[in-house]
């Protein structure tokens, strides 16, 4: 698929986001988890202006009363609709989540997380690593939750991974980017998108993050956990687009000293 | 246990169902709807077309598995 540039802003032209054969409208990718009730998941998940949001794949509650589907309330023609792995510990215990989440017949694309630790969430990346190439071997479009390390990220790019989901903080935590430096370290070295995964805890955090060149980020709790998601959905999008736009647009550079905005010359005597 | 019952798992809990009862009429019992729920039978994916085909043995672990809300 060719990539169209389109016009996000005044006169500054961007490409949209390509993940391997598919091309999204915005950079924010938001997930389905932790929101008080459904209608307030959709309301939020439209305001972020997001195409791509992420689902959990679990049993069927046998013993609630018949409540309506996730996909009744995020309608697969509206949204693509991508599976994770959450809750994985070992590579086999997420590949047989994600093979699960294939067979729902939606989409062969899969977000991949295999945690190693219960109290950070932080990954196992050798489980990780083993993992996706098991995954794209099988077929799957694999967008594995990483931490922020360079030699773990070209690994998997290596292995076939079609973006990179390096976290900003754990999971939930809502730190915001605590290593802006290794995202453009990822930046620099990685061919595929690098998409910040976990950690934005509001507005200032999601611009910050797409200052450093992120080509998308990926939240959950942060618009959830709001006191009123649907605003946060609102000012998220306005972030993410802003600091985007920020990063096109080429910062001036820092200084430790102050250098005057007006001219020197033409003072009174 | 009537001798044409058979216990299997279903989520983990015990379950009767009945000789050579095929997987989808579980899920009719359970008023799940087919196209929104993915079946693994001893750890195997059934394909939607199999549903009506495959019968339930003893001892079957059935998972009936769907998309929630997460990150």
């Amino acid at each position: 698929m060719t990539t169209t540039l389109e016009e996000v802003g005044a006169g500054v032209r961007d490409e949209p986001l390509t993940i391997a054969d598919r091309t999204f409208r915005s950079r924010l990718i938001v997930g389905s988890g932790k929101y008080r009730d459904s209608e307030e998941m959709v309301r939020a998940i439209r305001a972020a202006g997001a195409d791509m949001v992420t689902v959990a794949v679990r049993r069927v509650d046998l013993d609630a009363s018949k409540e309506e589907s996730l996909l009744h309330w995020l309608d697969p023609e509206e949204f693509f609709v991508l599976p994770n792995t959450a809750g994985c510990y070992t590579a086999d215990e997420a590949i047989r989540y994600a093979r699960l989440g294939r067979a729902s017949g939606l989409t062969d694309w899969v977000k991949l997380e295999v945690i190693g630790d219960q109290a950070t969430l932080l990954p196992d990346t050798d489980e990780l690593l083993k993992a996706t190439r098991i995954l794209v071997d099988e077929g799957f479009t694999v967008l594995p939750y990483t931490n922020d390390d360079l030699v773990t990220a070209l690994k998997l790019e290596e292995a076939g991974a079609s973006a990179v989901m390096p976290l900003g903080s754990p999971i939930g935590s809502g730190l915001g980017l605590l290593n802006p430096v290794n995202v453009r370290i990822l930046k620099d070295r990685l061919s595929v998108p690098v998409i910040v995964d976990a950690g934005v805890g509001t507005a200032s955090d999601a611009c910050i993050t797409m200052e450093q060149g992120a080509d998308a980020i990926l939240m959950n709790t942060a618009l959830a956990e709001a006191e009123r998601p649907e605003i946060m959905a609102d000012a998220m999008r306005m972030a993410v687009e802003a600091g985007r736009l920020a990063y096109l647009a080429g910062r001036m550079p820092r200084r430790e000293w102050a250098v005057p905005s007006s001219p020197l010359g033409g003072m009174l005597s | 246990m009537s001798s044409d019952e058979i216990e299997i798992l279903v989520n983990g809990q015990p379950r009767m169902a009945r000789i050579g009862q095929a997987v989808s009429e579980l899920l009719s019992e359970l008023e799940l709807d087919g196209r929104l729920v993915v079946v693994e039978l001893n750890r195997q994916i059934l394909r939607r077309g199999e549903l009506s085909e495959v019968k339930l043995e003893p001892g079957d672990r059935v998972e009936l598995v769907n998309f929630v809300g997460g990150g």
